[in-house]
């Protein structure tokens, strides 16, 4: 056991923990913020999907010592005010889900690639989602939403903020 | 999946890595985690600790100089990638590691780990062993040449720690690899590349370990184009057969990708 302290989603926690818990279990279990969600539990899937210090990393293959001293921001942490992401907008407006398993994944996936590539079209987007796997197989609205958010996001001057 | 337990410890200095990783036989290092952890997770590995190193900036850094690019052992593939340096001297490296897995494995993946753990089917190895490029450790700098010594085996003794790779920037250089439709692992991959000492071709992901292909290496010493390697053909008794592909297929793969090789490097 260790205590492990961290920032998730701009507030500070601290847990004793197993050292060998996943990241996926201490958000899932330790904190309860289950919007985080396991899928393949292989790495393979990306419903995992969380920023750690920005960038998107898959919290079912990284120790939740990994993450002490580091930011972790998770789908929970993406709405400000009660008003959705824009991304989670585009999602919603475009309908870029069916059963909703893989969004929270997906959705932080699209909002890390939204910062590191400007201009994004649907081939790159696809690319990009390389390791997020959708089993409704619904991917066309979801490379349309994220499409249409870094538009927007780009247009607001919210694209490539880091 | 949960693990064995084990200790985790940050290291604070590669001094405080030696010292922790000699101190007990089972601790491993761990840098990206993206095949230890799985392995863990799979209870195919036990190490009593792990020392993570991933946070070393000893060991976290890309440096040019005028004849080599030289990348610290936790740098991350999207570091690679994204490297502005690295993108005008050895362009093809940069888009090797930007080819590794997916973006999310990319934050976290390392260079020496992909090394260390030398996965038949890692890209890094054939852009080390093609660019003839300097392992360097915590007691020597290791050759390509000598580096890989087999299935997930290298020439790293007990406690050995890679610290930076120096890769020679060549007159040209290419890769091109064939994935897995499914895990984009690469069924072959082929580094092409002409440096000061010489032209080489390295094979991954096709056998049990990154090889050379001299045959291919003098075709294109005489002549650097396509045409020349399409005549040449790997010798399949040596290569991987599995659910995948025949040792066959492979060897066809390794020609095809040697041509789409050599097309890159030549534009």
């Amino acid at each position: 056991m260790s205590v492990v302290s961290l920032s998730v989603n701009g507030k500070p926690v601290s847990e004793d923990v197993e050292d060998r818990t996943l990241l996926v279990y201490f958000l899932r279990d330790t904190l309860g913020l289950t919007g985080t969600h396991i899928g393949c539990d292989t790495s393979q899937c990306g419903a995992c999907v969380v920023h750690v210090d920005g960038r998107a990393v898959k919290s079912c293959t990284m120790f939740v010592g990994q993450a002490a001293g580091r930011e972790v921001t998770t789908i929970e942490g993406l709405a400000e005010d009660g008003k959705l992401h824009p991304v989670q907008e585009a999602f919603r407006e475009h309908h870029g889900l069916q059963c909703g398993f893989c969004t929270p994944g997906m959705i932080m996936t699209a909002v890390d690639m939204i910062r590191r590539i400007p201009d994004l079209d649907r081939a790159t987007i696809r690319a990009e989602l390389e390791g997020n796997i959708c089993r409704c197989t619904g991917y066309h609205n979801i490379v349309s939403a994220i499409e249409d958010a870094a538009k927007h996001m780009a247009e607001d001057g919210q694209g490539k903020a880091a | 999946m949960i693990p064995y337990a084990f200790h985790y410890r940050r290291a604070a200095s590669l001094k405080e890595a030696e010292a922790l990783l000699a101190a007990n036989a089972d601790a491993k290092l761990l840098a990206g985690g993206q095949t230890l952890i799985a392995a863990m997770k799979m209870r195919l590995a036990q190490p009593s600790d792990l020392i993570d190193i991933s946070g070393l900036k000893e060991l976290s850094f890309i440096r040019a100089g005028e004849d080599a690019i030289v990348v610290g052992a936790v740098a991350k593939h999207f570091e690679v990638a994204a490297s502005d340096e690295i993108a005008r001297a050895i362009p093809a490296l940069a888009g090797l590691a930007g080819s590794i897995g997916d973006p999310a494995v990319r934050h976290m993946g390392t260079l020496g780990g992909s090394l260390a753990n030398n996965d038949p089917a890692a890209d890094y190895p054939a852009a080390v062993l093609a660019l003839g490029a300097a392992v360097a450790t915590n007691r020597r700098v290791i050759a390509a040449d000598d580096f890989f010594t087999g299935m997930f085996a290298t020439a790293l003794e007990e406690s050995e720690i890679v610290t930076e790779v120096s890769f020679p920037i060549p007159k040209r250089a290419g890769y091109a690899k064939f994935p897995n439709p499914a895990s984009r692992y690469a069924m072959a991959g082929v580094f092409v590349a002409e440096t000061k000492s010489g032209l080489r071709v390295a094979v991954t992901g096709a056998g049990p370990c990154v090889f050379r292909v001299p045959e291919m290496e003098a075709a294109l010493a005489k002549s650097f184009t396509p045409d020349a390697v399409a005549g040449i053909a790997v010798d399949p008794s040596d290569l991987n057969s599995d659910i995948h592909g025949s040792a066959e297929y492979r060897a066809n793969l390794v020609t095809a990708m040697a041509k789409r090789a050599v097309a890159a490097a030549a534009r």
